[in-house]
């Protein structure tokens, strides 16, 4: 199998494309190619002398506008799969794909610009850049995206974009304050909107209340809850916490490496 | 475009990043001021060797010389076509210089060099040097009428002065010939009495100095105007300086006549104590004895009295203290250099200057090729100082090497400052990977990161070395006042301030230099930025 998928790898974009609506058909559903799906995903990591096999062939789909909660316990691989999905790691095996596209396999700068554009991710410890304020951190992604022209042309643009989504999330008056300024609340939703500012396709969220005291987590969680229900956002939500997993649409739990049940 | 906001932010809250630009603006300011002040000392030495030394020296190698100038000059003519722009031959032989200070004999030996006083100063800047402003003009070898500098022309601020040269001239002479006649009589009229006492002579010898002073004082107050001769006559029969021109067979008065007059180098006649005056042993005025050998075998030595009537100051000790110019006809005459039947001269050496732009190197080859090798010896002026412009050239490169080598530590600085900020900032690279920042965009904020602080240290070191380049003589002065030591002894050097000269050519390499360095130490860095892994990245603390 591992062999089968390594020889997939190797075949190109049009191949898969074709191979994933083949497999919708086989499902019989006359649904939509669902959003993001990951396929017989596989991930070992050495560690000393042994291999950890942390993933061991995980199938999961996201549909458009989905929310899905993984859930299982520390070490059965939900962040792992989590990186996977957002590309921030490549699969040993298996594949990933956004709209039907096989993305997993795509060259660097394809990948860079597909997590820049179509996938907004939120970390457990919000991981903002210390350096920058609020709202600098909120543009990173499109300072990412645009050359220094560019960004001249699209400043002003950008900046009312940002500036909208944070007084969205309540920190109109936080602009210009470092994230150590920033309570953890205040530093996730500032994380939520540098996640959306691009526009994303899909929202992949790693514990995004396991720093938070239980008022921050609820009230991030709410946000989330409305971004998915209002804007019709698909998002993936990691989190070892059944009662949060609960709020979402849908729950994969993953144990030993496996989806266990969905 | 978060490249340059990144750069600037850890640029601006990295503050041990902002020490290893310190090193490179330290080591690029002291490229700077090292390459301009040696850049101005050899400029200095060399414009200075050139200006004694005329283009080409063409020599013979016998010290009796060749016959006929006129003729050589014309086979130079036309073996050098237009290239030639001037030509003046000269004699020169070494001699003995031989004067009295207040009633030693001093003597030096000394290079006694015949020019030609209308076309010398042609062909080098020969003219420049002289203390008198006509003799800078046109040299004449007569004695001038006072009005010599008593500040140095070539200082291009006033230095020490030399008030020693205020009265220079026939004033001096006429004073000195005066002091002396008075002396002598006061001597005289002591003498009768001293029969008696032995120690008379010598007990009033400081007490009459003092008197015959005022003597002179006064006879100087009352014949300030060109002396009449009428009254000095008397006077100069009992002068005991008074000497016998052979073929004139008559006494010369000192007060109204000089011998040949002689340009001694200034560094003969004087000394520069630690305060930076000038003090003179002898002055324009004096009569001095010279001492050199006769053309033909056996040389014999000959003398002559001469009067010093300008100084020479090339600013260069070794010829400064060691020249003495004299005309060439006389000096010919007094060696014997001149045929008696047919009366053509002999020179040694004939100088010639080239018209600007021409080849030096090419020039004297094509005049060697026109004259025979065991006859002439043709060198440009290059030649003559090769071994020691060499020297300087190869100090230069040589302090340039060692000094890059600071901007290289300071490289390896940047080098361990931008690993550890690669690792303090391993997270935020992991962020930024995962807002879709490519590798090769991570490794750009830290090459610029690199840049930046290159320039910023390249930069603030231009702006120091500049400064410091500029102002190097406030700050010698500056230092000596604080160490009371003399850091730049004016008598060793021969210029008041220390000649720097910025070249925009080294001061760009250096530059480039020193922000190729900091970018080339930015690049491991970078790459190790670069490769981190996202996870492992975002998981570090």
């Amino acid at each position: 199998m591992t062999r089968a998928a390594m020889n997939d790898d190797k075949q190109p974009a049009r191949a898969d494309r074709e191979q994933a609506g083949r497999e919708c058909d086989e499902h019989g559903n006359a649904a939509p190619i669902p959003l993001l799906s990951v396929r017989k995903l596989r991930k070992n990591y050495r560690s000393g002398g042994g291999l950890l096999e942390v993933l061991r062939g995980v199938d999961f789909d996201l549909d458009q506008s989905g929310f899905v909660a993984i859930v299982g316990q520390s070490g059965s691989g939900k962040s792992t799969l989590l990186h996977l999905m957002g590309l921030l790691d490549e699969p040993d095996s298996g594949e990933v794909y956004l709209s039907g596209t096989r993305i997993d396999n795509l060259p660097a700068h394809h990948r860079d610009r597909l997590r820049n554009t179509d996938i907004g991710m939120v970390f457990q410890s919000y991981h903002l850049l210390p350096e920058l304020n609020a709202l600098e951190n909120v543009l990173a992604p499109l300072m990412v995206r645009y050359g220094v022209f560019e960004w001249m042309r699209r400043k002003t643009e950008a900046r009312s974009r940002a500036r909208t989504l944070l007084e969205r999330f309540g920190l109109g008056a936080r602009l210009h304050h470092k994230p150590r300024q920033l309570s953890g609340g205040e530093m996730q939703r500032v994380a939520i909107a540098r996640a959306l500012v691009s526009q994303p396709r899909v929202l992949l969220a790693d514990e995004p209340t396991g720093n938070l005291d239980e008022a921050s987590g609820a009230e991030i969680l709410d946000t989330i809850c409305e971004l998915n229900r209002e804007d019709g956002l698909s998002i993936v939500l990691v989190t070892h916490d059944s009662a949060i997993a609960r709020r979402a649409d849908r729950i994969v739990r993953l144990a030993a490496g496996h989806v266990e049940k969905v | 475009m978060y490249k340059l906001l990144l750069c600037w932010r850890y640029l601006r809250t990295r503050w041990i990043a902002l020490a290893s630009v310190v090193s490179v603006t330290l080591g690029v300011a002291t490229m700077i001021v090292v390459n301009a002040v040696m850049a101005g000392f050899s400029h200095e030495m060399q414009t200075r060797i050139h200006g004694i030394l005329s283009d080409i020296v063409f020599e013979s190698h016998s010290l009796s010389g060749f016959q006929d100038p006129k003729w050589h000059m014309e086979e130079i003519k036309r073996a050098g076509g237009a290239a030639i722009a001037g030509m003046t031959p000269t004699v020169a032989v070494p001699a003995m210089l031989n004067f009295q200070v207040r009633g030693q004999w001093v003597t030096r030996q000394v290079m006694f060099i015949g020019i030609d006083e209308s076309t010398h100063a042609h062909v080098s800047d020969f003219g420049g040097y002289l203390q008198h402003p006509e003799n800078r003009k046109q040299l004449s070898f007569n004695l001038r009428e006072g009005g010599y500098d008593t500040v140095d022309s070539q200082a291009d601020s006033p230095g020490p002065t030399r008030p020693a040269l205020e009265g220079a001239g026939w004033p001096y002479r006429r004073m000195r010939v005066e002091r002396e006649r008075l002396w002598r009589q006061r001597l005289e009229s002591q003498q009768a009495p001293s029969a008696v006492n032995d120690e008379a002579p010598q007990n009033p010898q400081s007490q009459p100095a003092r008197s015959v002073n005022t003597q002179v004082e006064a006879v100087l107050a009352a014949a300030d105007a060109p002396a009449d001769p009428a009254t000095d006559a008397p006077a100069s029969k009992q002068d005991p300086f008074r000497a016998v021109r052979p073929e004139e067979g008559r006494v010369m008065d000192p007060a109204q006549e000089q011998f040949t007059g002689i340009v001694p180098g200034i560094g003969l006649a004087s000394f520069r104590d630690n305060t930076g005056v000038d003090r003179f042993l002898i002055l324009p005025g004096d009569d001095v004895k010279v001492t050199f050998p006769t053309a033909g075998t056996p040389p014999k030595a000959v003398s002559d009295t001469f009067t010093v009537v300008d100084f020479y100051e090339s600013k260069m000790s070794e010829y400064d203290s060691n020249f003495v110019f004299v005309p060439i006809q006389e000096l010919q005459r007094m060696r014997g250099m001149i045929d008696p039947q047919t009366g053509i001269p002999s020179v040694n050496s004939i100088q010639i200057k080239l018209s600007p732009g021409t080849d030096l190197a090419l020039m004297r080859d094509q005049l060697r090729k026109a004259f025979p090798a065991e006859m002439y010896l043709i060198s440009s002026w290059r030649d003559k100082q090769g071994p020691l412009l060499m020297a300087v050239e190869m100090e230069m490169a040589v302090l340039n090497i060692l000094l890059f080598l600071i901007i290289a530590v300071a490289g390896f600085g940047i080098l361990a400052i931008f690993f550890m900020i690669v690792v303090e900032k391993t997270r935020d690279i992991g962020i930024l990977k995962s807002l879709g920042a490519s590798s090769s965009g991570v490794a750009g904020i830290f090459l610029g990161y690199g840049l930046f602080l290159g320039l910023l240290g390249a930069g603030a070191g231009l702006a120091l070395g500049l400064a410091i380049t500029w102002n190097i003589n406030t700050i010698r002065a500056f230092v000596e006042w604080c160490t009371g030591q003399r850091v730049f002894d004016p008598s060793i050097y021969y210029f008041f301030k220390i000649p720097t000269i910025v070249n925009f050519y080294t001061i760009s390499w250096i530059i480039a230099g020193a922000v190729g360095i900091a970018v080339g130490a930015s690049v491991l860095p970078a790459l190790r930025a670069a490769r981190l892994h996202p996870v492992e990245a975002l998981r570090h603390d």
